[in-house]
Parts: structure tokens; sequence; C-alpha cells
């Protein structure tokens, strides 16, 4: 299904099934992530997209089924230095917490290092190249609070970039920034995977944008409805096959949340 | 009467010591309690406080000891309760204070401790501060900014944003356990100063008003200990030449500073 030789599976995906109490969000899920892959995760709201990408980072413990990152079981797995994590910018994040963006990129140092060790230069390098990176460096001394949705989104990848992982996960991170910017954070985005190897996924209800962008798409209503490249999910999706319901509007209207 | 004579008095000396522990303490716990929305949590431990208070007096223990056991001890079950998700969070605080407070009148109707020493409790007068006290609130206090200090990057990170703190391997519950323990020790230690019922507006105000003032974490951090200590010293010297309550008339300096940044901030 790849172009890639070499491909190999960093994220395994079994058969996972969730539940919020009595109510059955997600079931029967299993799929691979490769090593360089750029995964779009679709699926209209309420979905359960985000819940799926939380069992993956483990902030949420499926009900039945396996998580393998790196090979290893979610269960067993240490090395979290390895995964990079942009949350959903808007519920996640106070615009008036006192932290400049160079305080803010550091905190993706902080697993890295370990309790009870202290932050040294070479962490501050990495913060530095890592702004670098996004196009933010000027901005370093500057409250987070202060910046564009767009600049702060920015620094959430910079965050994560200096973590120095392998793979980024992005919950919904276009949220709220306008069309022009977007264009840029999508750019900026497939540079990461085109120049450094990044592993990307990237859950959005943006079916448009995800499409034009993405190596492999995954489309979750409740259930793994497909899973294939941008160019097989564009033939079908005119037959509204693949969500059986509104993938109209979900393509164009924006959701609020 | 000149100003050194003031410092004749060992009860002055001891208030003056004790309270700059505690007003170097506060803002560091503060901040991350205020950024949490956890504002209420520094009340609620401060009545609980009052139950371990009424404990010591009945049992003729150390108050500030068994204060400081209370709280610990109350504030790890708030926490359970509160991540056990069975109540509301603020249900859960609600519960803890209410609950205390009972506990502590009961208490104290059967140590008959309805007297001028109860009321020194509730309000903070730094003559009741025994060197013993003094001797307790340093130690705890150096121990509390060690461990602020020591475990400082995982409580800015889980505090900005939790859920990627836990992603990139910090292990958030012990840090937020640790986090909580630290406002009950806190908490206790700040008895003697401001009493009981205003330890949430040492623990608040001074954070509340660097705030104001937008800068990154770490100045903000000092802008706080700045208004914290000045208040509390301006304060206390106020409260022993005017003869006030030290508590009330430390808040009430605190509250001035922080009217004053607000004012300033619009301007």
């Amino acid at each position: 299904m790849s172009k890639q030789h070499e491909s190999v599976n960093i994220i395994e995906v079994k058969d996972v099934a969730f539940s919020f109490g009595a109510e059955k969000v997600l079931h029967d899920i299993s799929f691979d992530i490769h090593r360089g892959d750029y995964l779009g995760i679709i699926g209209p709201n309420g979905s359960g997209k985000t819940t799926l990408l939380k069992i993956m980072l483990g902030l949420l413990r499926p009900e039945s089924g396996t998580i393998k990152l790196f090979g290893k079981d979610l269960k067993n797995f240490r090395e979290w230095s390895k995964i990079g994590y942009v949350p959903q910018k808007a519920t996640n994040f106070d615009a008036h917490f006192p932290a400049t963006v160079h305080e803010v990129v550091l905190m993706g140092r902080y697993g890295s290092r370990g309790l009870l060790h202290r932050i040294t230069g070479h962490d501050h390098n990495l913060v530095r190249k890592s702004l670098e990176q996004v196009g933010m460096q000027e901005y370093q001394h500057r409250l987070i609070g202060d910046l564009s949705g767009g600049q702060q989104q920015r620094v959430f990848i910079a965050r994560a970039l200096a973590g120095q992982p392998e793979v980024i996960f992005l919950d919904e991170p276009t949220t709220g920034i306008d069309e022009k910017t977007q264009g840029e954070f999508y750019a900026l985005l497939k540079k990461l995977n085109e120049d450094l190897n990044l592993t990307l996924v990237l859950v959005s209800h943006d079916i448009a944008m995800v499409t034009k962008e993405v190596m492999h798409i995954a489309c979750i209503d409740r259930t793994l409805v497909c899973h294939m490249s941008p160019e097989e999910y564009l033939k079908e999706s005119h037959s509204e096959k693949i969500f059986g319901h509104d993938v109209k509007v979900m393509t164009h209207h924006r959701h609020k949340k | 009467m000149n100003f050194l004579s003031l410092f004749q008095y060992g009860f002055i000396v001891r208030g003056l010591e004790a309270g700059m522990i505690v007003a170097i303490i506060a803002p560091l716990i503060g901040i991350f309690l205020v950024l949490r929305r956890y504002s209420l949590i520094a009340d609620t431990l401060a009545h609980v406080s009052l139950a371990g208070i009424a404990i010591g007096l009945l049992l003729g223990v150390n108050p500030a000891l068994s204060a400081l056991g209370t709280t610990v001890i109350a504030s790890l079950g708030m926490e359970r309760l509160r991540t056990s998700k069975r109540v509301y969070g603020e249900s859960a605080l609600a519960l803890f204070l209410s609950g205390s407070l009972a506990l502590a009148i009961v208490l104290l109707s059967l140590a008959k401790g309805f007297n001028t020493n109860l009321f020194n409790y509730l309000f903070g007068s730094i003559v009741t501060v025994t060197s013993a006290d003094v001797r307790i609130i340093a130690g705890l206090g150096v121990v509390v900014i060690v461990l602020l200090v020591a475990f400082f990057k995982e409580l800015v990170y889980v505090t900005f944003d939790e859920d990627a703190a836990k992603v990139s391997g910090i292990p958030t519950r012990l840090i937020n356990t640790l986090l909580i323990v630290f406002a009950a020790v806190t908490v206790s230690l700040s008895i003697p100063i401001v009493g009981v019922l205003l330890i949430a507006a040492l623990i608040v105000i001074p954070v509340v008003t660097a705030l104001q003032l937008r800068k990154s974490f770490l100045a903000t951090i000092v802008y706080a200990e700045f208004f914290s200590l000045f208040s509390v010293i301006a304060g206390i010297f106020a409260s022993f030449y005017l003869n006030l309550s030290t508590g009330g008339t430390i808040v009430l300096i605190m509250l001035a500073i922080f009217g004053a940044v607000m004012a300033s901030r619009k301007g």
C-alpha cells in the first residue's frame, strides 16, 4: 500500500474499542502507521477521532484491543520523547498564562530531561533550533497569549519538535485559524514530513484540506470505515459511500469547537 | 520609642522570621494553584487546618503540628475524591470545607476553646508565634522550597498543559499529588501569621497582582514574591504600631497593591 520500500510500522492499532459509560464510542479499529507516513484521521464531529488519538497516546485506556508504539505495547512504552503531541489548542490553553514563547517551547524538553534533572544550555539551543524550524525565532521573548492563533500553533509545533520526536500527533491543529495561515501551516507540516522524515498523525474534520495534504487517510465514524490514499478516497467519496451522510456539509462548513 | 527598640521584643522578631518564610513560600505555591483554577483549594485546606488546630488543642499537641498532619491527610483525600470523578471538583471542596469547619466547632466546644486563643488562630497574631513555631516553619519551609525547585519544571508543564505533559512522559499524577500536599503544608505554616480565614488571600493575591503585569513565568514569580514580602513585613510593622490585627493588615496591604497595579495598568 505504500510506495516506501523499507516501511517499518511504528504504530500498530489492533481491535481497539472504547466506551464512555454505556455509550460505545469506538469499536473494531485496526490500522498501522509506518515510519515517514503522513496520516490524516478524518471524520465528522462526534465520530470518536479525538478519542482514538487520546487512546493512541495513552491518555485514555481502551476497553479492549491493543496499541503498540515502536513495537512496544503501550502499557510498557517508556520512550515518550519519541512522541510529540500538539493538543487541540482552544481547549487546552489559557491566553492569560504568563509564559514567553521560549518558556513554552522549553517545556518540550522537560520530559526528555527527566525528573530532578536541570535544564542545560543544550536544551536552550534545541529550543532556538525548533523555533527557527517553524519560523518563530524572532518571537521568543513575546508572551504566548499575545500571538495570533496561527503563530501560537507554530509555537506548539516547535514545542513538540524540541523533544526531538520521531512522530508528531496533531489534534485539529487549524481550528480557528484563517484560510491563508492554514495554507502556510500545512506547508510547514509537509516540510517537516519530507525534510526531517517526521511521521505525522493529523486529526481533522476538514476533509477538503486534509485530502490535499496527507499520504494516507483513515476515516473514522465510530469504527474504521476506510484506510486508503487520498486519491482513492476522492474517487469514492462522491458516492457518499464512506460516511453515508452529510459529507458535503462537513467539507465546506467550519465547525466551531 | 525609636524604630530599633522594636527588635527588643522577642515576639516581633519571631513574627518577622516566620512571616518572611511564609511570604516566600505562599506565592511559589500560589502561582500553580491560581493558574490551575485551584484558588479555592487553599481556602478549603485552611478550614481543614482549623479542625487540625482543634484536635491539637483537645489532645494537648502543638496545634501547628496537628494542623499540618490533618491538612496533609485531607489534601490526599481531596485529590483522590477529585480524580475519582464521583463528585464534581467544587462539590468535593465544599464537602471538605464545611465538613472540617463542623468538626472544628464540635471539637472546640468539647475543648471549651472558644476564647482569645481561637480568635488568634482564626485571624492570625504574631504574638502567638512561639520559638517552636518558628523552628517548624523554618524547617518545613526550607523543605517545601527545595521540593518546589526540584519539581519546578514538571509543575510548570502540568499547570500549562496536563495532557501534553503526560504524553511527554511526566508522571502527572505524582506531580498533582505533590502540589496539593505542598499546598497543605503551606497553609498550615501560614496559620500563625494570617490566621485560618485569610490564608487563601496570602496565597492568591500577590500572584493575581503579579499576573496583571503580563510578564514571563519567572518574572511573574519574582514580582509576586516582592509583593508578598513587602505586604507581610509592612503588615507586621503596621499592625504592631497601630495595634491592629496582623492578618487583616497584611491582606489589606496586599489588596491596596493589587488595586494600585490594576489602576496603573488601565491608564
